[in-house]
């Protein structure tokens, strides 16, 4: 199940990139496109192994740069950035609570366009920027909260329906089964 | 917590995030189209799916309707045949004049229909992708339009795909020139990130006096974008830098929140 689960991360990471790029609605709606990858990252996080969550980072911050103008290899750092402090703390996150799911995706949506946004200034590009941003910002902020615990129930749906359950040990012992009546003879 | 499997990791992607950042940028556009054809499969897969509803609708389109429709066309198709043969015996006309002027012939434009395939994911750029790449024989900077207007230029080529950088974006600055009595030119440039249908029109000199309706037109300086593609036309002007710059916001004629199909200006 861990290889299952692994496989339908990156494959999520893949298919949210391409949706990202021909979606156009929330861009329409809102005035900015939701980033499913760090809501992803956060269920990679504190459900995987850092094996996934690193692949995570550098698959989906690659296929994110191909299809945008961005310097290929831009995105990886700020997903591991947000992903890899999480795994490390994360037997202390109480990561079955749809609460804490949510604020986790909404500081992970918050923080990698900014890392990625700062990079890029870094590096002396002139990123599109302006009082807009802050808005574009909050949309993606608030996009990502929302879909992290989505991210969730549909991993456990997809484990509940591809994986194989553990057969539980029933409590039932033959040499201490009760007979009742006379035995016969 | 903190196991040495977790520190090699780290490392790991560390110094692979180094090493494509820091790669030459010939590799990395080789790099990028390799991975943005991992998409292709997904592209075919899209288009197949948008195109069954409007194939539905055409196997029920009454007969009727499908006549109309064909009239329709040949009538428009006689006109514009028409409109063809006049502007034809216009161009030579301007030909011949020019050549009267000893001024250099202007080379004919060929238009290539493209189909936006992609946006950009980051809201930080603004860029499409078209269904047009090298074998198609597209080269950078080779400026991108609608019926309405200019959309931007050609930014990178694949070999089936390629990047437009679209007005408004800071790496697609228009030499522009606004329809007035003075002809004033300034430098179309991105206004903000959240509506696409308005761009800064800059550096217009501090005496210029432009006025909201006034159509703005591609100049021509620079080399990539040829005279007269329409940009726009003024919604307000104000002086800047203690007046000694006029600055304009433009409406742009082109729907670039919603593209669909290009043209791309291709020298014949």
């Amino acid at each position: 199940m861990k290889v299952l689960n692994s496989i339908l991360v990156l494959a999520a990471a893949f298919i949210a990139v391409f949706a990202e790029a021909v979606i156009s609605g929330p861009r329409h709606l809102l005035g900015a496109q939701i980033d499913l990858l760090p809501a992803l990252m956060i269920y990679a996080a504190l459900n995987t192994n850092i094996v996934v969550v690193s692949l995570l980072a550098v698959f989906g911050g690659l296929w994110f740069d191909s299809l945008s103008a961005n310097p290929l290899g831009l995105m990886i750092l700020p997903l591991f950035a947000v992903g890899f402090p999480i795994f490390l703390q994360r037997e202390l996150i109480l990561r079955e609570f749809p609460f804490a799911q949510v604020v986790l995706g909404g500081i992970a949506s918050a923080v990698v366009p900014l890392l990625a946004v700062l990079m890029l200034l870094t590096a002396g590009q002139k990123p599109l920027l302006g009082w807009g941003s802050l808005w574009q910002w909050i949309v993606m902020t608030a996009g990502g909260a929302l879909a992290t615990p989505v991210f969730f129930t549909l991993f456990q749906w997809c484990e509940d329906a591809l994986g194989y359950k553990p057969r539980t040990e029933t409590s039932f012992r033959p040499d201490r089964e009760i007979f009742r009546g006379r035995k016969k003879m | 917590m903190f196991k040495q499997k977790n520190y090699i990791a780290l490392g790991i992607v560390a110094l692979a995030a180094v090493l494509i950042l820091s790669l030459p940028s010939s590799a990395t556009a080789r790099l990028k189209l390799a991975l943005g054809s991992l998409f292709l499969p997904l592209f075919g897969l899209t288009g197949a799916t948008q195109q069954l509803p409007s194939d539905l609708l055409n196997s029920v389109l009454p007969r009727r309707e499908l006549l109309r429709e064909i009239d329709n066309l040949r009538r428009q198709n006689q006109e514009l045949q028409a409109q063809k043969l006049q502007d034809a015996a216009t161009a030579m006309e301007n030909d011949q004049l020019r050549g009267l002027l000893g001024w250099e012939k202007q080379q004919p434009w060929k238009f290539r229909l493209a189909h936006v395939v992609t946006r950009d994911p980051a809201n930080w750029w603004r860029t499409v992708e078209i269904d047009l790449g090298s074998r198609d024989g597209m080269t950078a900077n080779l400026p991108v339009l609608t019926t309405d207007g200019l959309v931007g230029r050609i930014w990178s080529v694949g070999y089936t795909r390629s990047q437009v950088i679209l007005v408004g974006d800071p790496k697609c600055k228009v030499s522009a020139l606004v329809e007035d009595p003075a002809q004033d030119t300034g430098i179309l440039s991105a206004s903000g990130p959240l509506d696409s249908s308005l761009a800064d029109l800059t550096y217009l000199s501090g005496t210029a006096d432009v006025k909201p309706g006034q159509t703005v037109v591609t100049s021509g300086i620079g080399g990539v974008f040829p005279k007269g593609i329409p940009l726009g036309q003024i919604v307000d002007a104000g002086p800047v830098d203690f007046g000694l710059y006029t600055q304009a916001r433009v409406k742009l004629s082109a729907n670039l929140g919603s593209l669909e199909d290009v043209l791309i200006l291709t020298a014949q």
